[in-house]
């Protein structure tokens, strides 16, 4: 098992869970997994091509999987993998 | 680290080495740091919540030159956060509120006033002048423009991000280090990633990352200790937990990457797919504005008035007559409405209401209107006893 670590915006798709955790050897499972118990988060994740969105990325412990092997790097048990969405927050009441 | 057209400082008054005695006596900072300090010029970007905190440990640093960029006025909305101004700044220019307690901290700084939204246009010959851009403001265009501009002007980018109870920091474009678009080639698409104002935010989170941003900030001065160059800071306050990801340059991004495309700046409303104006609400044939919808409710028209905002917003404030469904409940509950009836929809300004009758038309709705302006607009124009948040 994987812990998917969950962040603030995307945790309205997964009942205000901040991790979840699923089962599989590659990232790309992981996700999977992640998005079989949460389908809701689905297309924000993924675009209609089953790309990860270009806002999104996804670590495993602490890289960035687009200078591992992407959705096919492997995941071990006890790994930590972590969505960083893009947030703008900072001033002003605009937005 | 130098501006042009100031005379660099080699000495400090007798007053500013009293003033700065905790710098002095430490050895990473000392007279030459607090003198570098003197001499170094930052320009902040937004003078809201993170400029806040940023603004005022900037000034009692000694921060020589302060450049801050603002066109906001403030409100009392933003003073949960936003701690450089007070109850009485309330309808004052941000940028003259800012000005006034960062030279009642500190005298011996200078501070320039931008009394404008940064734009393609000027944003080059803005940021131009300072050693460092701090970038604290809350929209996907201004970020992306204030990252090119560093980029390609040469300049570090003090990043920090917040959102509810979480907030991202680090240090972009130094270097030879990751730039913005090395962690985010695009923005997400409008409406996907709801900003402050939709979202809230903890008022406490931009103190604590704006903090990290001035520590930052102080320590690319002094050359000093290892920045967040390369490291993304994740923050959650709900959790108390810090964490840290690493950041690569790409070496395909398309402006500090090998062979950039990318070569001067661009328009980052149509780049991120928003408009140029802030959104106002828009008139569309067969909305409805408040006080039609109130002539409605009193002369017994058969309707049904439906509040697509949240559990949290109505409990804030509602129309008495309205029903609750949130935006995000309604495919699901589109049983519970009778397609042959009628529709006013509603929300906090009108824009989620405007998407839920498109959704309703949809599946098939016939008699389904919006409501325009929200109930900010029913407060201003039907019941002002309906608070406003």
């Amino acid at each position: 098992m994987a812990k998917i670590l969950i962040p603030t915006p995307l945790r309205q798709y997964t009942d205000q869970k901040d991790q979840v955790e699923a089962s599989g050897s590659t990232v790309g499972e992981v996700m999977t997994g992640l998005t079989t118990q949460h389908p809701d988060l689905r297309k924000h994740l993924y675009n209609d091509e089953g790309k990860l969105r270009s806002f999104v990325n996804v670590y495993l412990n602490d890289e960035d999987i687009r200078y591992l092997s992407k959705d096919k790097t492997a995941v071990a048990d006890g790994d930590t993998l972590t969505i960083v969405p893009s947030i703008a927050g900072g001033s002003s009441v605009r937005g | 680290m130098s501006v042009a057209e100031r005379p660099v400082a080699t000495t400090l008054s007798k007053d500013e080495i009293l003033r700065y005695s905790r710098h002095l006596i430490m050895p990473e900072v000392g007279m030459e740091g607090q003198l570098k300090l003197k001499n170094a010029s930052v320009l902040l970007v937004g003078t809201g919540g993170l400029g806040a905190p940023l603004a005022m440990y900037l000034a009692a640093a000694g921060i020589g030159r302060i450049g801050l960029v603002d066109f906001d006025i403030v409100d009392h909305s933003n003073l949960q956060r936003q701690i450089i101004h007070g109850t009485k700044d309330v309808g004052r220019k941000k940028l003259d509120s800012a000005a006034d307690t960062m030279l009642d901290i500190n005298p011996f700084i200078q501070i320039d006033k931008y009394d404008v939204a940064l734009n393609s246009e000027n944003a080059l010959e803005i940021l131009k002048p300072y050693d460092i851009i701090i970038d604290g403001t809350d929209n996907f265009p201004t970020r992306y423009l204030v990252n090119d501009a560093c980029v390609l002007l040469g300049k570090p980018n003090v990043y920090g991000s917040i959102f509810r109870f979480e907030g991202q920091a680090t240090v972009f474009a130094y270097e030879g280090g990751p730039c913005y678009r090395c962690l985010y080639p695009e923005p997400p698409p409008p409406g996907l990633v709801p900003s402050c104002a939709e979202g809230g935010v903890l008022g406490i989170l931009p103190g604590l990352i704006g903090v990290v941003q001035a520590t930052e900030a102080v320590k690319l001065i002094l050359g000093t200790g290892e920045t967040l160059n390369g490291r993304l800071m994740l923050y959650d306050a709900l959790n108390m937990k810090f964490r840290e990801l690493r950041l690569r340059r790409n070496p395909e991004c398309p402006i500090c990457g090998d062979n950039p495309t990318i070569k001067e700046l661009i328009d980052y409303y149509e780049f991120c797919g928003v408009p140029h104006e802030p959104a106002a609400p828009v008139f569309v044939e067969g909305d409805l504005t408040p006080v039609q919808v109130k002539q409605r409710i009193d002369s017994g028209e058969k309707f049904n008035l439906i509040d697509v905002r949240e559990p949290h917003e109505y409990q804030i404030a509602k129309i008495p007559t309205a029903k609750l469904i949130p935006l995000g409940e309604l495919p699901k509950r589109l049983s519970e409405l009778n397609p042959d009836e009628e529709f006013v929809m509603h929300c906090k300004s009108g824009m989620r209401s405007a998407k839920a009758v498109d959704l309703m038309k949809a599946n098939g709705y016939k008699k389904v209107r919006n409501m325009t302006g929200g109930i900010l607009a029913w407060s201003d124009t039907v019941d002002p006893s309906v608070p406003k948040y």
